[in-house]
């Protein structure tokens, strides 16, 4: 998962060290630098050309990373008619972020028993994309799955919720809403609790109550806190594959492969060892992650309140 | 924690000085008690449904709970079925491997950050909070090429190594060692205490809730991970138990029992840890978050 940090608080802190120091003490903290810097340096930044380099390339037969095809991939890619699905999954992020609001919300209230909602809200976080999934492929299942199950109650005929080109989408998408819900929870819960309580209650006292409370007082104070939802939650949505391989195999009709299901389609299912054109789409993804956090730290955030 | 006395002496003054802006609180019962059984069903249906035989999973409409009496022995099945037993090790050594290799990454780093002398700091930290702004699935075809060549495909080695270091981690137990009081680190320094020493028995103890936070969000996605373990391991016995219920399925799709008792299997260490863990997960988690 990829987590967005804003570099501005990385520069809030003072630095540390003493003035009074020598030079030549800095090989000691590289030393203590030095395993990370493998790993990022193996895993990280040389897969990183690497992939750049691959995007360039063929493919040979056996898989072989081939001759130089300039932006050949890359072409291909942006001819493809299926390449607007890449923001696919991402139509979970905003119903999944107001669900979590509505319930934080709900959860500031003063009711009995807070901790236990608030632990039990929290429990689709423990939840990984695989174990989700096969719960929902279970519940989605057409003909003996509780989903049909309940809508033949009300006279609703069995909906192939995974298998109808119209509606697999949505299923995958209302699958990811449930696993994002947990983590946007915790995070919205986390926001409310910090609330300023004297400007709470100064917005009390000048008879601010329910609704226009919430509404001019509480969302404004957690704009950030939401701000930082919709991006990572759009981030992790682009990233989404493990429900899709599970759920549809990126069907039907190609309806649900996203970028990153294709990826893996292109480069590794089916021994289609297209490495080069998967690499292109690869870069195309973390050119929009970027781009994505790009605005998050230069435009938008100057707009978002903070305290 | 201080505001808690705050709101308790102020609230049931103000809940009196205005009666009018009384809020019955029968609404948000409701709401909340509806969107609980909403969220909340697919994990009840998940571990109900783990001990459910067919005659209930698969009858239609299916039953909500037990009516033909439990049965335990889907889990027996699902072990049979693909070796979990090998899977659930396979998972803890590779969750073993990346916690511990995080935490002992991120807290030499952050030490060097904080309390070492490094010219360029402020580039080679941007070098580290870089790394978080890759998504991993631009990366994972040449980390895939690499592992393969290298013959680690099926290995422990390869669905670790990989993920050892983080630059979340770093960025997380730098804030901790920042609020770090001077004068103890100066003390200990009196002492004679070297780095390493002053790092692993005073530093880091002191940093426990930030520790843990970063154990607990470490330990949670390596459990999870879904993505690379699908890539580097081919056979079931060294698979792991993430990639083992997503098999369990299509080799036995007639027994949604079964199939999630395999589920709850993978899930018991994650549900434990945010039942319980809670707390520091959230600390981990809005560590970007909260301004």
């Amino acid at each position: 998962m990829t987590t967005t940090v804003s570099p501005a608080r990385a520069e809030q802190a003072p630095p540390a060290a003493a003035p009074k120091r020598r030079r030549s003490s800095s090989g000691l903290a590289l030393l203590f630098l030095l395993p990370a810097l493998i790993v990022f340096g193996l895993f990280v930044f040389w897969p990183l050309v690497r992939s750049v380099v691959l995007s360039f390339q063929g493919t040979d037969i056996i898989g072989r990373p081939g001759a130089f095809v300039g932006t050949a991939n890359y072409e291909r890619l942006l001819s493809d008619p299926g390449f607007v699905k890449v923001l696919g999954v991402t139509l979970a992020v905003v119903p999944s972020i107001l669900l979590a609001l509505v319930v934080a919300l709900m959860l500031q209230s003063r009711i009995r028993a807070v901790r236990f909602f608030r632990t039990a809200f929290a429990l689709p976080f423990a939840f990984s994309v695989a174990t989700a999934s096969v719960v929902f492929q279970v519940l989605y299942n057409p003909a003996s799955g509780v989903l049909n199950g309940l809508l033949s109650h009300v006279g609703v005929g069995p909906v192939h919720w995974l298998t109808d080109p119209d509606i697999a989408l949505f299923s995958v998408a209302g699958a990811t809403v449930w696993m994002q819900l947990g983590y946007n929870l915790l995070v919205l819960s986390a926001g409310l609790g910090a609330l300023p309580e004297e400007v709470i209650e100064a917005a009390r006292l000048d008879g601010a109550t329910g609704l226009r409370l919430q509404r001019s007082i509480v969302l404004p104070l957690i704009t950030p806190q939401l701000f930082f939802l919709v991006v990572t939650g759009t981030i992790h949505s682009l990233q989404s594959f493990g429900q899709i391989r599970i759920l549809t195999a990126g069907g039907p009709e190609g309806n649900t492969t996203t970028l990153v299901y294709s990826i893996y389609e292109q480069a590794f299912a089916y021994n289609n060892s297209n490495f080069g054109y998967a690499s292109a789409q690869a870069l195309v993804l973390l050119l929009i992650v970027l781009v994505i956090t790009a605005v998050q730290f230069g435009i938008l955030e100057r707009k978002v309140f903070y305290r | 924690m201080s505001q808690a006395t705050t709101t308790a002496t102020s609230t049931p003054e103000r809940r009196r000085s205005r009666p009018s802006h009384r809020r019955t609180p029968v609404g948000t019962y409701v709401g909340l008690g509806a969107l609980f059984l909403v969220v909340l069903f697919p994990v009840y249906y998940g571990i109900i449904g783990s001990l459910m035989g067919v005659a209930d999973t698969n009858a239609f409409p299916p039953a909500l709970w037990p009516t033909h009496g439990l049965h335990p022995g889907n889990y027996g099945d699902a072990l049979r079925i693909i070796p979990l037993g090998n899977q659930y090790l396979n998972s803890i050594a590779q969750t073993a491997l990346i916690t511990a290799g995080q935490v002992v990454t991120s807290a030499l780093a952050a030490y060097a950050f904080v309390f070492l002398d490094l010219r360029w700091r402020g580039l080679w930290f941007g070098l580290f909070l870089s790394t978080m702004m890759i998504p991993y699935e631009s990366i994972i075809i040449p980390n895939y090429l690499f592992v393969s060549s290298a013959g680690l495909k099926d290995t422990v080695a390869a669905l670790a190594l990989p993920f050892l270091a983080t630059g979340f981690g770093t960025f997380l137990l730098r804030q901790a060692f920042l609020a770090f009081p001077t004068e103890l680190r100066d003390a200990a320094r009196v002492d004679g205490a070297g780095h390493l020493r002053f790092l692993r028995s005073i530093l880091l103890p002191l940093s426990r809730p930030t520790l843990a936070a970063l154990g607990i969000y470490s330990a949670l996605s390596a459990w999870n991970m879904y993505f690379w373990p699908l890539l580097v391991t081919t056979k079931a016995e060294h698979q792991t138990i993430q990639i083992g219920i997503g098999q369990l399925q299509s080799s036995d799709g007639d027994n949604p029992g079964m199939v999630l008792a395999g589920v709850v299997l993978a899930l018991l260490p994650t549900l434990l840890l945010v039942i319980f863990g809670q707390r520091f997960i959230v600390r981990g988690l809005t560590a970007g978050a909260v301004k």
